[in-house]
């Protein structure tokens, strides 16, 4: 068997172009947890959107549920909630995620979490 | 409420407030789906993403590079954890260059756990390698199959050129209690680096 450390120059770094723009509407992580607002008209949203508040109206889920349950492309998903989070229909429940480290406390109760499961 | 989805489990408790997420990853087949699967108490659920790849290759020619596109999946599942707190668990695959989807993916994940086949441990370069890049810290689980080859924890070390502090440790993807301990040595891990950078 090879060391890893014997490879690892030769198969990075790769310089990869990212030609694309990034999307205008950068708030939604995929665990960024959604809920339909109490209230709110949905006559004139779009049977996409529609199927977004009929999902949402049950409970919270994630941006990856709503994209696992509807089958939308995660881009697709991300610009509909944008604009039912605009218009009042939906509201985000964590906040946005940061890349700072994570906070000791939540660590400390994932870990909880986990062995209560043992 | 008129909710699109028959069974109410499919939703969160109304208390949940926080959302944390880890990153299960590996190359092909050696055991994402499963592990997630496991683990999870909702019907596994899979996001598919049409991504651009740039050609690897072409920088060096100077010419204009060339995409193709293929379709992603993730597979991911959810444990709540308590009453205000859920994780996510995803499940990545680590043999292409997605550099929209490692961004997304690593963006707000605590870390991940790294898949790993005694058969063939030089397939699990390259995602240690993205996770490096993507400064994700990781623990490593060797997911043992039958058959596969034993190896001692110092020769697996070097193999993988594992950091000394690094957890490897060894699992049954299919075993609740097994998957369930190599996310706690992924996370107890966590804990101790984020205390000492604290300190
Ligand atoms: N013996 C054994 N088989 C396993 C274990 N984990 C997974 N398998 C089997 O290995 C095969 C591949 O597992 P998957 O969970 O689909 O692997 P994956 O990493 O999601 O694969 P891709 O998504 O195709 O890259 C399946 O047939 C599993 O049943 C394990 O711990 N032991
Ligand atoms: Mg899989």
């Amino acid at each position: 068997m090879t060391p890893r450390s014997a490879k690892r120059g030769l198969v990075r770094p790769y310089v990869i172009t990212d030609g694309r723009a990034h999307p205008t509407r950068n708030t939604f992580d995929l665990v960024t947890l959604v809920s339909a607002a109490q209230g709110g008209d949905l006559a004139g949203l779009s049977p996409e959107k529609r199927r977004v508040m009929a999902l949402c109206r049950g409970g919270s889920l994630s941006v990856a549920e709503v994209v696992g349950h509807l089958q939308i492309p995660v881009s697709v998903t991300k610009v509909l909630l944008g604009d039912l989070v605009d218009s009042g229909h939906i509201l985000t429940r964590s906040p946005i995620p940061s890349a700072e480290l994570p906070d000791i406390k939540i660590l400390q109760e994932v870990l909880d979490g986990l062995r209560a499961r043992l | 409420m008129g909710s699109a989805l028959a069974s109410e489990d499919v939703y969160l408790p109304d208390t949940v407030q926080t959302a944390v997420k880890l990153l299960v990853v590996g190359h092909f087949a050696v055991g994402k789906t499963t592990f997630v699967g496991t683990l999870s108490e909702i019907r596994p659920l899979r996001t598919e993403e049409t991504m651009s790849q740039a050609g690897a290759h072409t920088d060096d020619l100077g010419g204009v590079p060339h995409k193709t596109t293929t379709t992603v999946a993730l597979d991911f599942g959810r444990l709540t954890l308590n009453e205000h707190l859920v994780l996510y668990l995803f499940g990545a695959p680590g043999q292409q260059r997605f550099t929209q989807l490692w961004r997304d993916m690593t963006q707000g994940a605590l870390g991940a756990l790294v898949l790993a086949d005694t058969r063939r441990l030089e397939h699990s370069y390259d995602v240690m390698g993205l996770l490096e890049e993507h400064g994700l810290p990781y623990a490593v689980a060797v997911n043992h199959f039958d058959g596969a080859p034993v190896f001692a924890e110092e020769d697996l070390r070097e193999v993988l050129d594992l950091l000394p502090e690094i957890p490897l440790v060894t699992c049954d993807a299919r075993d609740t209690r097994s998957s369930t301990q190599a996310l706690i040595s992924l996370v107890q891990y966590l804990y101790t680096r984020n205390t000492q950078e604290h300190a």
